[in-house]
C-alpha cells in the first residue's frame, strides 16, 4: 500500500452542503479524491453518500460551498458537464434504456459517426465489445439491455463508465447486484483503472469489500462526514463506531407487560407468482394483543407480499384471516381498514404519502369517516385528531397545512404511522418501519411501537435488520422464499439461527427436509 | 451553516414571496386585465345587457370545465364532454317533440321536468360508461373518451339522420311545452343557467373541501397507489368524477337546447378543448392531484370573456384564436414558473431555519 504523499489530489470538496425540500442531506462536506486510489465512501442509508457523489457528478448542484478540480474552483450544471472534465459515474439505480442494445448504451449521447453523421453501429459494437470483454461477462454488445439479468445489466454500466476514460470514476454499490465472480472480476478492472492513475470513488455497504480495495475512507453520518483516515490504518470495528457514533441504536427497552388473547390470526396464506410458484408459500401465523411479532427475512423473501394478502391488496390470494377469533371475509382493503388492519408501506413516497397533499390531510386521509356527520367533514373534530396525532408521535411541522413533502424522512414516516393509527386500528402491520429515516427518528419509531403494544396493539413488523428484529420482538418470525422457516420466542432466538433459517430454500436444499408449514419451534 | 443565511438575504426572500403571491393571483389578475382593457377598448362593453350575455356565454363552458377539474385533479382526462352535449340536447329535442312510442300504438310523453332528468340520467350514464372503460377495463382516459367521444357524436346524428330537431315548443295537449325556461328564463333578473351555474359551482366548491369524496379526489389524483392502501376506493371516485362530467355535459346541451329552441347534432364539437384551457388557466395540473372549482371558473371568465370582447372589438376570429391560444400557454408557463419560485422559498427558508 502506498502513502498519502503519492497521491495528489484531483478532486476536492469544500464545505460543501445541500438541501433538499424537507431534509438538510449534506452538511459543509470537505472531502478529497485522491488519483490514482480507491477513495472509499461508507454511511449508513440516508448519511447522505449518494448525495455527495451526485454533487460530484454534476447531476446535483451544491446549496452552497465549492467544487475543486486540480486546484481550480469548478460549477458543474450537468452530468454531462462533468463528463466533459473526466469525471463519469456509475449509478447505484440502473440508468440505461432497455428498449436499446448494450453497445447503443455504452455509446448513448456520443454515439460514433461515420462522414455522413450517421452512427457507425459496427464500430460501436466493436468498441463496445472490447469494454465487456475486460468484463469477462459474456455480455455481447448487441443484446437488448432488458434481456440482461440485473447483475448484468450492472456491468453494462459499468463498461459505460468506464469508456468515458474518465479521470475520476464514481462507483455508487456497484456490487450490490453482482455475484461473487463478477465482483472478483470487478475488483480486477478496478485494480487496473488505478495503475493507470484513475481516481476511484467506491461506495459500498459491504465492510469486508471496503477493507481489502479501499486506500482512503470516508465516513459520513447524518450528512456530515465523521472520520477520514486511511484505509490501512483502520479496521471495521473503526468504520462502524464512526458510522453509527456515540448515539448507537436506542431501542426501547422492552417493559415486560404480557401479551393478551390472541388479536389476529392468518392461515395459509398463499400468493401465486405471475412467473409461477408461490410469492407466499401456505403461511399461517398468531398474534396476541400486546405483542410485538418480527418477521425477519432477506430481500425477496415475501414479507412485503404476506402484508398485502392481508391487507387485501392482492385478489388472486387465498388463505384465511381472522380477529379476535372472526374470520374476515371482506376481500377489499377498505373494508379490512375498517375491521381493524392497518398497513405502514415499506416505500413511503409511493405507496405511504400522497405528496402533494398537505400533513393534515395525509394524516386523516384513512379515517375521514370518523369526523363526518352526514356527509360533512367536520373541521374542528379533525383538526383536533391532527392535533393530536402531531404530539402524540412528535411530528415536527410548523404547520399541518404545508405539503407533507416538505417534512424530513423521519417526520414523513411518523405521518404515515399516525395515518394508520386514526383508524383505530387492532393489528397494525409494519413493513420496514425504519427505513431511511435518521437515528433519531428511529429511536421515536421504535419507542412508538413499544408504548403502542403497550396499549393492546397487535404489531407485525418486517425487517431485514437483524439487530432490530432482535432487539424489539417478543417472538420472531423468519421468512424465506416465500415459507415461513422459522418461529423463535425473543428468550430462546439466536442471530446464527435465525440467519440459517432466512437462508432457508437459497441452497440446493432436499426437498423431504422442508420444514412444516406454519408454526414451527426450535 | 454561517453563509447559507448570508446568501439568502432577508430582502430577496420576501421579494420572493411577493412575487410568489402575485403568482399565485395571476388568474385573478388576468381576469382584471381583460376587464379592464376591454371596458376601454370596446364601447358597450361594460352594460348590463352585454354582461349577462357573457355570462351565459361563459356558463356553458364553466358547467364542463367543473367537471372537467374534478377529472383532471383524479389524474384523468375527459374528451367526451363535447359529444355528451350534442347527444344530450338530441335526446332532449327528440323527447319534446316525439316523446317514446311504445310500439303498442301508445307514445309516451313526458312533461319538461321529466325530460330534464331522463337528459340528466343520459349524461350520467355516458359518464358511467366512460368510467366503466377505465376502472374495469383498464383502459386509459385519453382513449376511453375519445371512443366515447366518437361513439356519442354518432349516436346524436342518427338520432335525427344528422337533422336538426327544430321549434322544441311543445305541446300544451301533451304537457311538453315551457322548454324554453332553462334557456330564456329569469329570476330574480339573472337568467336560470347563470343561477344553475352558481348552485353547480357551489356544490363542486363544498363537494371538493368538505367532504371525504371530495378529499379522495384529490389523493386518488396525488398518489394513487397510496389512497389504494389507505383505503380509499379508487374505483368508486373515479367512477363519480366521470359521471359528474357527464352531468354537467347533460345540462349544457339542455341549456343550449333550450336557447335556440333546437337541437342539432353537432352542437358541442371541441367544446371539451375550452373546457380543459379553462381548467388549466384555473390552475389545474394536468399531471392530477391540484385544482380547484373556483380557480377553474376563473378560467373560464378570462376564456370567455377574452374572445367576446374580441368579437366586440371587431378583431378576427383567426386572430382570436391564435391570442386564446397564447394565454393558455402564459398560464401554463407562469404555473410552473410559480412552482419553482415556491420551492425555492421554501428551500431558503428551510436554510435559514438550519
Amino acid at each position: 500500500m502506498t502513502t498519502a504523499l503519492d497521491h495528489d489530489v484531483i478532486l476536492k470538496l469544500e464545505d460543501v452542503s445541500k438541501v433538499y425540500a424537507g431534509t438538510v442531506a449534506v452538511k459543509q462536506a470537505n472531502f478529497a479524491v485522491r488519483k490514482g486510489a480507491v477513495n472509499v465512501l461508507v454511511g449508513e442509508n440516508g448519511a447522505g453518500k449518494s448525495t455527495l457523489m451526485k454533487i460530484i457528478a454534476g447531476v446535483e448542484q451544491p446549496t452552497a460551498g465549492r467544487i475543486l478540480l486540480d486546484g481550480n474552483e469548478v460549477s458543474f450544471s450537468s452530468s454531462g458537464d462533468a463528463v466533459n472534465r473526466g469525471i463519469g459515474m456509475v449509478f447505484q439505480e440502473l440508468n440505461l434504456f432497455g428498449n436499446m442494445t448494450v453497445a447503443e448504451n455504452i455509446f448513448a449521447t456520443r454515439e460514433i459517426t461515420n462522414r455522413f453523421r450517421k452512427i457507425d453501429r459496427k464500430a460501436q459494437e466493436r468498441r463496445a465489445g472490447e469494454f465487456l470483454d475486460r468484463l469477462e461477462a459474456g455480455i455481447r454488445p448487441d443484446m437488448l439491455v432488458e434481456d440482461l439479468r440485473i447483475g448484468q445489466q450492472q456491468l453494462v454500466e459499468i463498461a459505460k463508465a468506464v469508456s468515458l476514460d474518465a479521470r475520476v470514476l464514481i462507483m455508487d454499490e456497484p456490487t450490490s447486484a453482482l455475484s461473487a465472480a463478477e465482483v472478483e472480476i470487478l475488483f480486477k478492472v478496478i485494480a487496473d483503472l488505478k495503475a493507470h492513475g484513475v481516481a476511484i470513488v467506491y461506495i459500498s455497504h459491504r465492510l469486508e469489500e471496503l477493507i481489502r480495495i479501499g486506500d482512503y475512507i470516508t465516513v459520513l453520518r447524518d450528512g456530515r462526514i465523521t472520520g477520514q483516515e486511511e484505509v490501512k490504518n483502520v479496521d471495521t470495528q473503526w468504520i462502524v463506531r464512526q458510522m453509527i457514533g456515540s448515539d448507537a441504536k436506542d431501542f426501547a427497552k422492552a417493559d415486560g407487560h404480557v401479551p393478551g388473547e390472541e388479536v389476529f390470526r392468518a392461515e395459509d396464506i398463499c400468493l401465486p407468482r405471475v412467473t409461477g410458484g408461490l410469492a407466499v408459500d401456505h403461511v399461517s401465523l398468531s398474534l396476541r394483543a400486546g405483542e410485538i411479532l418480527g418477521i425477519y427475512g432477506l430481500m425477496g423473501a415475501g414479507r412485503s407480499e404476506l402484508f398485502d394478502c392481508i391487507m387485501g391488496r392482492h385478489g388472486h390470494a387465498s388463505g384465511k384471516i381472522f380477529i379476535d377469533g372472526k374470520q374476515i371475509r371482506e376481500r377489499d382493503t377498505t373494508r379490512r381498514i375498517r375491521r381493524g388492519l392497518a398497513l405502514i408501506p415499506e416505500d413511503r413516497q409511493r405507496e405511504g404519502l400522497v405528496s402533494i397533499l398537505s400533513v393534515a390531510s395525509n394524516l386523516t386521509l384513512a379515517s375521514l369517516s370518523r369526523f363526518v356527520r352526514l356527509f360533512h367533514i367536520r373541521g374542528d373534530a379533525e383538526r383536533q385528531a391532527v392535533r393530536q396525532m402531531v404530539r402524540e408521535l412528535s411530528i415536527k411541522v410548523a404547520d399541518t397545512a404545508q405539503e407533507v413533502s416538505s417534512l424530513s424522512g423521519g417526520n414523513q414516516q411518523k405521518v404515515v404511522i399516525g395515518k394508520a393509527l386514526l383508524t383505530g386500528p387492532k393489528v397494525l402491520l409494519m413493513d420496514e418501519p425504519s427505513r431511511g429515516i435518521d437515528v433519531g427518528a428511529k429511536a421515536d419509531v421504535f419507542r412508538t411501537m413499544r408504548k403502542l403494544s403497550r396499549d393492546g396493539l397487535g404489531i407485525l413488523f418486517a425487517t431485514s435488520d437483524l439487530d432490530e428484529v432482535m432487539a424489539l420482538s417478543d417472538r420472531i418470525a423468519v421468512m424465506s422464499n416465500g415459507r415461513l422457516t422459522g418461529m423463535f420466542d425473543r428468550a430462546e432466538a439466536s442471530e446464527a439461527a435465525i440467519v440459517a433459517a432466512s437462508a432457508f430454500g437459497h441452497g440446493p436444499a432436499p426437498a423431504h427436509l422442508a420444514p412444516e408449514f406454519g408454526e414451527q419451534r426450535r | 451553516m454561517t453563509d447559507i443565511p448570508a446568501r439568502a438575504a432577508p430582502s430577496s426572500a420576501s421579494s420572493g414571496s411577493a412575487l410568489l403571491t402575485l403568482m399565485k393571483l395571476r388568474t385573478f389578475i388576468a381576469l382584471i386585465a381583460v376587464l379592464v382593457f376591454f371596458s376601454i377598448a370596446a364601447p358597450n362593453f361594460l352594460s348590463a345587457a352585454n354582461l349577462i350575455l357573457m355570462a351565459k356565454h361563459v356558463a356553458l363552458n364553466a358547467f364542463l370545465a367543473m367537471g372537467m377539474t374534478f377529472v383532471i385533479i383524479t389524474g384523468g382526462i375527459d374528451l367526451s364532454v363535447g359529444s355528451i352535449v350534442g347527444l344530450c340536447g338530441m335526446v332532449a329535442g327528440y323527447l319534446v317533440l316525439n316523446g317514446i312510442d311504445l310500439q303498442i300504438g301508445y307514445t309516451i310523453y313526458f312533461n319538461v321536468v321529466e325530460i330534464a332528468l331522463i337528459t340528466l340520467a343520459v349524461g350520467i350514464l355516458i359518464g358511467a360508461v366512460n368510467g366503466l372503460l377505465i376502472t374495469r377495463l383498464n383502459v386509459a382516459p385519453f382513449i376511453a373518451t375519445l371512443g366515447v367521444l366518437y361513439v356519442a357524436r354518432g349516436l346524436a346524428l342518427l338520432s335525427s339522420d344528422g337533422r336538426t330537431f327544430p321549434n322544441l315548443v311543445g305541446k300544451p295537449e301533451l304537457g311538453t311545452t315551457g322548454f324554453g325556461f332553462l334557456g330564456a328564463g329569469r329570476l330574480v333578473g339573472l337568467p336560470v343557467s347563470i343561477w344553475i351555474l352558481i348552485v353547480v359551482a357551489l356544490g363542486a366548491a363544498y363537494l371538493a373541501r368538505y367532504t371525504p369524496l371530495g378529499r379522495h379526489i384529490f389523493a386518488v389524483g396525488g398518489n394513487e397507489r397510496a389512497a389504494r392502501i389507505s383505503g380509499v376506493r379508487v374505483n368508486m371516485v373515479k367512477m363519480f368524477v366521470y359521471m359528474f362530467s357527464g352531468f354537467c355535459a347533460a345540462i349544457v346541451g339542455l341549456i343550449i337546447s333550450s336557447e335556440l329552441m333546437a337541437s342539432h347534432p353537432a352542437t358541442g364539437e371541441s367544446f371539451e378543448l375550452n373546457a380543459i384551457a379553462a381548467a388549466v388557466l384555473g390552475g389545474t395540473s394536468m399531471s392530477g392531484g391540484r385544482g380547484t372549482i373556483g380557480g377553474t371558473i376563473v378560467g373560464a371568465f378570462v376564456i370567455g370573456i377574452l374572445s367576446d370582447g374580441l368579437v366586440m372589438m371587431g378583431v378576427s376570429s383567426f386572430w382570436q384564436m391564435v391570442i386564446k391560444g397564447l394565454v393558455i400557454i402564459v398560464a401554463v408557463v407562469v404555473d410552473q414558473a410559480q412552482r419553482r419560485l415556491q420551492q425555492r422559498v421554501t428551500l431558503m427558508q428551510m436554510a435559514r431555519a438550519g
